[in-house]
């Protein structure tokens, strides 16, 4: 008998070799979050139903799995064929509220919910936390943010197209909190950023 | 179980004796990779995980063991020391284990690896960006022998209250005029949590301060993990009038002349002579080799 083809675009798209491109990816956001502001190259050739991008798919297909209650937003929610990738390929289960997140899935930048509005973990349980995954169209070029904090010699610039809206005072309250907050992963096209809890930001100039 | 049985269980055994790459499954690596990234965005604070078991014993590394084949890839270059030795059996047996696993690279030498898992030293030549350096840790509560409840001492590091850290060094020097602590002893990451740096003499505490490494620390038994960024504030505790200070050795290494490394005694034979030779023996051996040269060579 002959193979179905993948008519429903989610069956295929995954890591070709999922140990190794698995632990790739993990090093690239692993070096990523440990030195905020640098940015690591994503390679992966994962395909993914838009609007996730590949990048997106690759950090989810590395780190959701049946323990990690995914949150998507709008546009990622409104796409049935994601959820079902999603399912396929990490057997993520999805939640609708923000709070309950492991990860959450934010494919328009502009539109994302207020950071407040995730799991922040308790001071007793700080890694009780969402890690927001936030697509970006470029790392190289846009708003211009100095950091400072651990994991920064002396201080780096990061730059994000497009920036989620009041991105500073937000970040700022974020890390006003800490040991509690939230943590980003910024996924551009081929690239990995992150910033931790911990990372500083003011507005860069020039 | 019958002859037939058996033979086919054999023969399952041998259809499915091949390990993931790195030994653990992946469902286990992602967990572990998860709680790395919280331990690396939370500094100093224990992150619990779901630690499996290994093929050797708890207290041989199985918690070092466990982050390393989480993050390794074929790309990498390990090395294993255990009291700064490459060449003991902790150290031997944890190296053979992953080159059996992942068939990876070895080395002893500390500037070729990328990965370096270490029980209880911190390498003599300084680590570079880039390097990951990974700790076996018995105990990782700071707070553990002055608080045995768990709900106790999480609720001090939630409330950072860690006064009973500075009762505990205080009465070292009431009882010894100074503070006897030499190994685990305790540090501040980034003014806020109170870590065990695993242990460690007290002579590679200053390392870990500003350390261009990644510092990462797995203890399975108890089922934590926990990271230092680069770069990153590591302050041990002390007191004004009785400020932290590192071992002091009253001769050089008798093997390299090396008179600014953390030294082994090693007795020499029945008489009691003995012997301080470095610790870290792939720093000693390089000295060698450049021709430096300690007292039993002259």
């Amino acid at each position: 008998m002959q193979a179905e083809p993948d008519a429903n675009g989610y069956l295929e798209g995954g890591f070709a070799d999922p140990v190794m491109g698995g632990q790739t990816i993990f090093r690239a956001i692993m070096q990523a979050m440990a030195e905020p502001g640098t940015i690591r190259p994503i390679s992966q050739a994962l395909r993914a139903p838009a609007p996730m991008t590949r990048t997106m798919a690759a950090i989810a297909a590395t780190l959701c799995d049946a323990d990690t209650p995914v949150w998507l937003d709008d546009a990622l929610a409104a796409a049935p064929q994601v959820i079902k990738w999603l399912g396929f390929h990490t057997g993520a289960p999805m939640t609708p509220h923000t709070d309950q997140a492991a990860f959450a899935l934010v494919s328009d930048s502009t539109a994302m919910p207020q950071l407040a509005a995730f799991a922040q973990g308790s001071d007793s349980y700080p890694d009780r936390s969402s890690t927001v995954i936030l697509a970006v169209e470029s790392l190289a070029s846009g708003d211009a943010f100095d950091l400072s904090g651990p994991g920064i010699r002396t201080s780096a610039r990061l730059r994000l197209t497009p920036a989620p809206a009041d991105f500073i005072a937000q970040w700022t309250a974020n890390g006003a909190q800490f040991p509690c907050g939230v943590d980003l992963i910024l996924a551009a096209p081929d690239a990995v950023a992150c910033l931790p809890r911990t990372t500083r930001i003011r507005q860069g100039e020039g | 179980m019958s002859t037939d049985a058996r033979a086919f269980c054999r023969d399952e055994a041998q259809a499915i004796a091949t390990y993931n790459f790195a030994y653990l499954d992946e469902q286990s690596k992602r967990m572990i990779r998860r709680a790395i990234l919280k331990g690396i965005a939370v500094p100093g604070y224990q992150v619990p995980f779901a630690s499996r078991e290994m093929p050797m014993p708890y207290g041989w590394g199985t918690g070092g063991v466990q982050v390393t084949a989480s993050i390794i890839g074929p790309d990498d270059t390990l090395k294993v020391i255990d009291q700064g030795a490459d060449d003991t059996t902790n150290a031997i047996s944890i190296r053979k284990f992953f080159a059996r696993t992942t068939g990876v690279a070895t080395t002893t030498a500390t500037t070729d690896a990328s990965i370096i898992q270490t029980r209880h030293r911190i390498p003599e030549t300084p680590l570079t960006e880039g390097q990951v350096l990974v700790y076996q840790v018995p105990i990782p509560e700071p707070l553990r022998f002055l608080e045995p409840r768990e709900t106790e001492t999480r609720t001090m590091h939630a409330l950072a209250e860690y006064g009973v850290m500075h009762v505990k060094l205080y009465e070292d020097i009431a009882r010894h005029g100074h503070i006897a602590t030499t190994y685990a002893y305790p540090v501040k990451v980034e003014g806020r949590y109170v870590m065990d740096p695993s242990p460690t003499p007290k002579f590679d505490n200053p390392k870990m301060d500003q350390c261009p490494a990644l510092q990462l620390f797995g203890a399975g038994r108890e089922m934590r993990i926990y990271a230092i960024p680069p770069w990153t504030q590591v302050v041990s505790l002390d007191f004004e009038d009785h400020p932290f200070e590192v071992q002091a050795f009253d001769r050089p290494c008798a093997l390299c002349g090396a008179d600014d490394v953390f030294l082994d005694e090693v007795i020499m034979d029945d008489q009691g002579t003995r012997m301080f030779v470095c610790s870290d023996t792939d720093h000693c051996n390089s000295r060698q080799t450049a021709g430096h040269a300690g007292e039993q060579d002259t």
